[in-house]
């Protein structure tokens, strides 16, 4: 404890070594959990840059796989089909899952609401594998093959509990005064929700939907039996397709090294597409927004 | 030009909570009319009942009539189109964040559809000035948030926002209390000159303001109200014993 002036009641004793010294302990433990959190992230990118880039060329990502045996050859159909079968997927699962998310902030605040959102707290927790079955039950059996369309749909299923939930977050945090503010002027109710509300929660809409987008686009297990793979170039949605995820599990789990090295440069080409959609998304969310918003 | 508004017999309600009891007035065209009384009393609930804003809240309803003009409020009438000729400004301003100055005040057109861009900037321009906005946001119109002004400024947009869509009553929810002498000041003047084409129905906690603004005033507590009149009469020689204890400051 430090000095007391003469008047207790009026003066503030100094901090003590205590409080200083709890205070730069904290201040250190929420550095190093930051820097627990940054190194895993950093180390698997470095790692896979290590292993990855030797194998990044033009036939890479140029070419279709080679038969066993043969150098070189590519993904360069993995990467197109796992653009398509996430296009797929974001074009179902984005306007649903905000869909989903107006209805339990706007007019689900009852049992109905508490319904759905109990359903979709499960449903983010079904295993990726089960719901790779549910899309192989819904598209597959009844279109007789594999199809990106089915693969599509099983990472749609998985996106909508993410983007629902968030949307509904995000929502709410928009205050009543707003929205009075549009009835106030005479916009009726649906139109307040889509372009006041709605616009008023964009950013946050925006992270959960990126959220549930980068957490599917490196899924392989829905895949296995939906999308199912393609060693060749496929430019039809209900056609076999490959996915960068599927190409990499296959490779991987194979034993030749050449397609090891092949199924390292894939991961890196597959974390760099995400990176770059969620950026590029980022980028255009904030060339739109004005000054002082 | 604005128009009368007449109240009989209105009941509020919050679920089983009655929050105004039989409530008769009539307010007259272009005229200010000033409601006062204490927090809690029912002012905001009484004129969010004019403009049907009172059943946005969830299991809030209204017993009784309001006719705005001819206009029956609670027969027939959609809140919608009952709300672009009532026009309301809040207790504390409520400008879309993620719109310029120019979209807010162009919100209540554009969002029902109307999209003539040469009569829109002719709306913004009229209501901007109309609110004494203009001068100071006239070269960041399409630059700035609505959100980026001053508390004052705010304010100013939110009313140039509500004239944008031409209603003829105005309500006002106490809409200086979060704002200092000088924007007060402004607002004042504008309400003055407002009157001229719109009704104002103001709900002020500043007795003052309301001896300032407003030709007639009304009194009400707990839910009733308890004097309506001239609001000379009612600040100098009020009828009613509590009105006469609460505009001398002996209340509470």
């Amino acid at each position: 404890m430090g000095p007391r002036t003469s008047i207790p009641q009026a003066s503030i004793p100094p901090i003590s070594l205590r409080r200083r010294v709890t205070d730069h302990v904290m201040t250190g433990i929420s550095v190093l959990t930051v820097l627990l959190v940054l190194v895993p992230l950093f180390a698997i990118f470095a790692y896979l840059v290590y292993k990855g880039i030797g194998s990044i060329n033009i036939a890479f990502l140029t070419q279709t796989p080679k038969p066993v045996g043969e150098p070189g050859g590519g993904m360069a159909n993995a990467i197109v089909g796992s653009m398509v079968i996430l296009g797929i997927a974001s074009l179902l699962g984005v306007p649903l899952g905000i869909g989903a998310g107006i209805f339990l902030s706007e007019y689900g605040r009852n049992r109905y609401g508490d319904i759905v959102r109990f359903v979709s707290d499960v449903l983010n927790g079904v295993p990726s594998i089960v719901i790779g079955i549910v899309a192989y039950g819904l598209v597959v059996m009844r279109q007789k093959h594999f199809s990106a369309l089915a693969g599509g749909v099983a990472l749609a299923i998985m996106m909508i509990p993410t983007i629902a939930r968030t949307t509904e977050q995000m929502l709410l945090l928009v205050p009543q005064a707003i929205r009075e503010a549009a009835y106030g002027i005479g916009v009726s109710r649906w139109r307040t929700t889509l372009s006041i509300t709605l616009r008023t929660a964009t950013s946050g809409v925006i992270t959960g939907v990126m959220l549930a987008f980068a957490r599917v686009a490196g899924e392989t297990a829905p895949l296995l039996f939906t999308a199912f793979g393609n060693q060749y170039w496929n430019w039809k949605t209900d056609q076999p397709t490959a996915a960068l995820s599927l190409q990499i599990f296959t490779y991987a789990i194979s034993p030749f090294d050449e397609w090891h090295r092949q199924a390292w440069a894939g991961a890196l080409v597959l974390i760099v597409l995400i990176v770059a959609a969620v950026a590029a998304v980022r980028i255009a969310v904030r060339h739109g927004t004005l000054a002082g918003a | 030009m604005g128009v009368g508004i007449t109240v009989e017999h209105l009941n509020a309600f919050y679920g089983k909570t009655q929050a105004l009891f039989d409530i008769n007035i009539t307010v007259l065209a272009n005229h200010a009319t000033a409601l006062i009384g204490p927090s809690g009393c029912g002012k905001s609930t009484f004129i969010r009942c004019l403009n049907r804003m009172h059943e946005t809240i969830p299991e809030a309803r209204v017993e009784g009539e309001v006719r705005i003009g001819d206009l029956s409020v609670y027969n027939g009438t959609s809140a919608t189109q009952l709300r672009r000729r009532v026009g309301m400004v809040f207790q504390k301003a409520n400008p879309f964040p993620t719109m310029s100055i120019y979209d807010n005040v162009a919100a209540g057109l554009k969002l029902n559809g109307f999209r003539n861009r040469k009569q829109l900037d002719e709306v913004v321009h009229k209501s901007l000035h109309a609110s004494a906005l203009w001068d100071e946001v006239k070269d960041s119109l399409h630059k700035k948030s609505g959100a980026s002004l001053s508390g004052g400024q705010q304010q100013r947009l939110c009313i140039a926002r509500a004239l944008a869509v031409q209603p003829e009553v105005l309500l006002m929810d106490e809409p200086c209390s979060a704002l200092d002498p000088i924007s007060t000041g402004k607002i004042e003047e504008l309400i003055f000159q407002l009157k001229e084409q719109y009704t104002i129905v103001i709900v002020t906690h500043n007795m003052q303001q309301a001896a300032r603004v407003a030709e007639f005033t009304g009194f009400f507590l707990l839910g009733k109200m308890i004097e309506f009149d001239k609001t000379e009469k009612i600040f100098t020689n009020p009828s009613d014993k509590r009105t006469e204890d609460y505009v001398t400051g002996r209340f509470g």
